[in-house]
């Protein structure tokens, strides 16, 4: 078993060779194009071209074997489906300029018709008598693990160029995907990027097309850009990230069924790329979900350790002669539950913020817990007198609304908020609690 | 009757299976269409491949219920977590479909190779059914006397669920599709009907591409929803019309399956793929002809104002010409404050000098005073100054007519719009003065009388405009 992983690895056969290095290539490519038709928002273009192909692809077989030539010969047929994968895209720009129609909608059309077209034009092809027809489906269903050193071939050169093009237009394609109108205004000729970007798609979906087929192609024009999304905000590193991912994706697959022959190797890459955006997905250090919850949970905690500070401090304030709180009383001041006024306190205490005492139900702030809490409580009422002077709400209201932006404010918005405030605030240099007797008239 | 081979017993068959489909699929289809999730059949019709490997490898039989069951259930399945993906890995719509059905597909396609000694499951075979056998495969119904086919039946059960499901809950599937904020207010939830949607959408996926093809289902989710679409802005009109349409380009594709190749010699082709040409062929027609979405009603209409904005402009350049002769002959010097450049005109106002001052061609003008003396505007000048006459005829050809008294009145109307805008937009809303005329220009075109009358009392019925030229008044002439 190790020697046969041993011999994929290092490539040694001929055919696990050219398998591996055709669709890593490919996968490079569409993880590339894959992220500029994505944040156009037309990740799907790829599966709208791939359907469209088809029609070109019979009609050229129809039209060769009717001109008594052969049909079946490669160059051919790429054309065939080149022109209809054109019309596709050209269609599609149409729809969208002249018509209400939404992208989606204008996709799915050309995708159905198109077929449809194609659909109908196989069924005349084996009906001809000439020429030999069996075999054309493989454009759809794709014929990954006899590729040969040719495709591979094709699909180095095609990936080179359609790379090169998006490396030299990367300005333009960012500025369009990002502000088509901005792109326009600055007098870019949004129309032609549109169409050239389009075009590159077309060259890549219909090379993979006929080496690796339909579902696969679709595939690693979505997935490895869609999971780069999940690292990065950067374009050029989206692009990067998705191309490594589309490729190793690609090379997994290849390099698994080639271990196992029973495995196709299309849907074997399929699914790597599928555990690549599931890894992606969770994990992801821009969107990933779980550094998301995480990162909420994190605001949820910081935000409930300065209530807790705020409301100590208020207390000692309104009493400056006790010494500590009960905890039952630090229990009403807000609705939290016993379970979490807990933690936030073990958590507090642990940090230095506050001491207990050996029963752990009575609680005071420590020097550092105070000044901390000083700064809070000033920044919340700096807020509310702000809104009572300047935006004219009521007193009663204003707690909420501070609750909410506080612990937002930034050192700069605080000493803005101080000049503002400069003569209600007296010598302490703390205002007053609005909601204090006598305060708030 | 029809020129072509034509069998009620297959062909009507055939045909009224692809209506069925066609009506089930695009009843839906509209409120896809208006909740931009087109692709979802596309997406459902690629990814219940596991269901139906599953199913099979569960139940162990080829029994066409479970294998429906587990392909509806895949179905709700790439819905929903497409949807899931959507919403917390905050990914666009489409890129989370194409990673949920390429997935699927791929795994599917995976445990048919892995159990293949197990399964006699041709994946083609699966996905592509075909329309044409659907007469082959017949059910009995002693009551009724004949014998349907089992395709008509489960299609015709989807068809009646289907709108029943549009029928009663109508106002709630209009709500929530335009505003799902607003259904949630209202009392009842949007993601229930959200749900309910994308099961009869899977379901529908389901029944019609066993029996008929994937392809036609795909076809008829979209397409005629979205010809509809361009033909009207109500809601239940499109319904019905994206209805109509897909019964109609299903009867038609089926009639150019087998006309259209008998033109090159070929037996009839697949019916299922001509279906949704023929519903694309209705696209297209009202994508071009559609009263108000329309390429060529748009375009005739652009064209349409364009010329009729030409001849009034050509009309009250005549005006201004008459007018600054006979202003030029009364008081030729007084004129205080009168910056109209009647100096910059030539002596002889010719066609190509019209043309250049309205930025537009000689060809163009000379049809608009075609245009313009067809409508009894304007009049030939020939008659009335000899002394032009006198020159070069091909110098004669464009020499400008002279306004009628008709045409002057229509004018003098046009000409009084544009000073009174010019007025109004001095005395009320500061416009600098040079960028009057400009803004004037294109007021002119569209004020009716109402508010001639208005801006008349606004700026307290002037008799010069801010330029010191006269408004006039046809009314009291």
């Amino acid at each position: 078993m190790s020697e046969h992983l041993w011999r994929v690895l290092s490539l040694q056969d001929h055919n696990t060779r050219v398998v591996i290095f055709g669709t890593a290539i490919l996968g490079f490519a569409a993880g590339l194009v894959g992220c500029l038709t994505l944040l156009r928002r037309r990740a799907l273009v790829g599966d709208a071209l791939a359907h469209a192909a088809l029609p070109g692809i019979a009609g050229a077989f129809l039209i060769a074997t009717a001109m008594g030539g052969e049909g079946k010969s490669l160059p051919i047929l790429l054309a065939g489906a080149t022109v209809s994968g054109l019309f596709g895209i050209v269609s599609i720009l149409l729809i969208r300029k002249m018509t209400r129609i939404k992208e989606d909608a204008a996709l799915g059309i050309i995708l159905s018709v198109y077929f449809g077209l194609g659909v109908a034009l196989l069924g005349i092809v084996t009906q001809m008598n000439r020429g030999n027809a069996a075999g054309l489906e493989s454009f759809i269903y794709g014929k990954t693990a006899t590729m040969t050193a040719g495709d591979a071939r094709l699909i180095a050169v095609a990936s080179a160029i359609c790379v090169l093009i998006c490396i030299a237009l990367l300005k333009e394609f960012k500025l369009l995907c990002f502000d088509e109108a901005f792109a326009g205004a600055r007098g870019y000729p949004v129309v032609l990027l549109d169409a050239v970007l389009m075009s590159v798609v077309v060259v890549v979906t219909i090379v993979g097309l006929q080496a690796v087929g339909l579902v696969l192609v679709i595939a690693l024009l979505v997935i490895p850009a869609a999971s780069a999304r999940f690292w990065t905000d950067r374009l050029v590193v989206m692009m990067v990230i998705a191309s490594v991912l589309g490729m190793t994706g690609s090379f997994v697959g290849a390099a698994v069924s080639a271990m196992l022959p029973r495995l196709p190797s299309g849907a074997m890459i399929v699914l790597a790329a599928g555990f690549g955006f599931l890894v992606s997905f969770l994990i992801g250090t821009r969107r990933g979900v779980l550094v998301r919850l995480w990162r909420r949970r994190k605001l949820n905690e910081s935000i409930d350790h300065q209530h807790l500070l705020r409301e100590l401090y208020e207390m000692f304030e309104l009493d400056p002669s006790r010494v500590s709180v009960p905890y039952e009383e630090l229990l009403e001041r807000r609705s939290w539950s016993r379970k979490r006024l807990r933690r936030m306190l073990e958590q507090a205490s642990r940090e230095g913020w506050i001491t207990e005492n050996v029963s752990k139900m009575e609680f005071a702030l420590t020097d550092r817990g105070e000044t901390e809490a000083k700064r809070l409580t000033r920044r919340h009422r700096l807020w509310e007198l702000y809104l009572i002077r300047y935006a004219d709400i009521a007193p009663q209201r204003v707690d909420r609304d501070a609750d909410a932006i506080e612990h937002v404010l930034e050192p700069e918005i605080v000493a803005e908020l101080e000049t503002l405030l400069d003569n209600e605030l007296g010598k302490t240099r703390m205002p007053d609690d609005p909601h204090a007797d006598g305060v708030a008239s | 009757m029809m020129g072509f081979d034509w069998n009620w017993q297959l062909d009507g068959w055939i045909v009224a299976a692809g209506i069925l489909c066609a009506v089930a699929s695009s009843l839906l289809g509209c409120f896809l269409l208006l909740r931009r999730m087109s692709l979802l059949g596309d997406a459902i019709s690629h990814a219940v491949l596991p269901g139906l490997a599953g199913a099979f490898l569960i139940s162990g039989s080829r029994s066409s219920i479970w294998m429906f069951v587990g392909a509806v259930i895949v179905g709700v399945l790439t819905a929903l977590l497409s949807d899931f993906i959507h919403n917390r890995g905050q990914v666009d719509e489409g890129a989370s479909m194409g990673v949920v059905f390429t997935t699927l597909f791929a795994s599917g396609l995976l445990m048919i190779v892995v159990a293949a000694d197990r399964v006699d499951l041709d994946p083609g075979c699966v996905l592509y059914g075909a329309i044409e056998q659907t007469p082959l495969d017949k059910w009995d119904f002693p009551w009724l006397g004949i014998a349907v086919p089992r395709v008509v039946v489960v299609l015709s059960i989807v068809t009646l669920v289907n709108a029943l499901f549009v029928g009663l809950f109508f106002k709630e599937l209009k709500i929530s599709t335009f505003d799902a904020a607003l259904a949630t207010a209202s009392g009842f939830s949007a993601s229930l009907i959200h749900y309910a949607l994308m099961t009869l959408v899977a379901v529908t996926a389901v029944a019609c591409f066993e029996s008929v093809g994937n392809i036609l289902v795909v076809a008829m989710l979209i397409v005629p929803p979205a010809t509809a679409y361009l033909l009207t802005n109500r809601l239940r009109t499109m319904v019905i019309l994206s209805c109509l349409i897909a019964a109609v380009s299903a009867w038609g594709g089926h009639v150019m399956a087998i006309v259209i190749p008998s033109w090159f010699g070929f037996r009839s082709t697949t019916t299922a793929g001509m279906m949704s040409v023929a519903a694309g062929c209705a696209f297209m027609l009202a994508f071009l002809f559609a009263p108000n979405q329309g390429l060529l009603p748009r375009l005739v209409r652009q064209q349409w104002l364009r010329w009729s904005i030409l001849a009034d402009d050509v009309l009250t350049l005549l005006y201004r010409i008459e007018e600054s002769a006979r202003i030029g002959v009364s008081h030729s010097a007084s004129a205080d404050g009168s910056t109209f450049a009647v100096t910059a005109m030539p002596l002889t106002q010719t066609v190509p000098w019209v043309a250049e001052t309205l930025l537009t061609n000689r060809f163009a003008v000379k049809w608009a005073i075609r245009y313009l003396s067809w409508r009894g505007r304007v009049e030939p000048a020939k008659a009335n100054e000899p002394g032009s006459e006198s020159a070069e005829s091909s110098e004669a050809a464009s020499v400008l007519p002279k306004l009628t008294a008709v045409g002057r009145r229509e004018a003098e109307t046009i000409v009084r719009s544009h000073r009174l805008w010019e007025q109004y937009l001095v005395t009320k809303v500061d416009v600098a003065e040079e960028r009057l005329h400009a803004k004037a220009d294109r007021f002119e075109h569209f004020t009716d009388r109402e508010m001639q009358e208005q801006l008349d009392e606004q700026t307290d019925s002037p008799s010069i405009d801010p330029h010191g030229r006269p408004i006039p008044n046809p009314d009291q002439d």
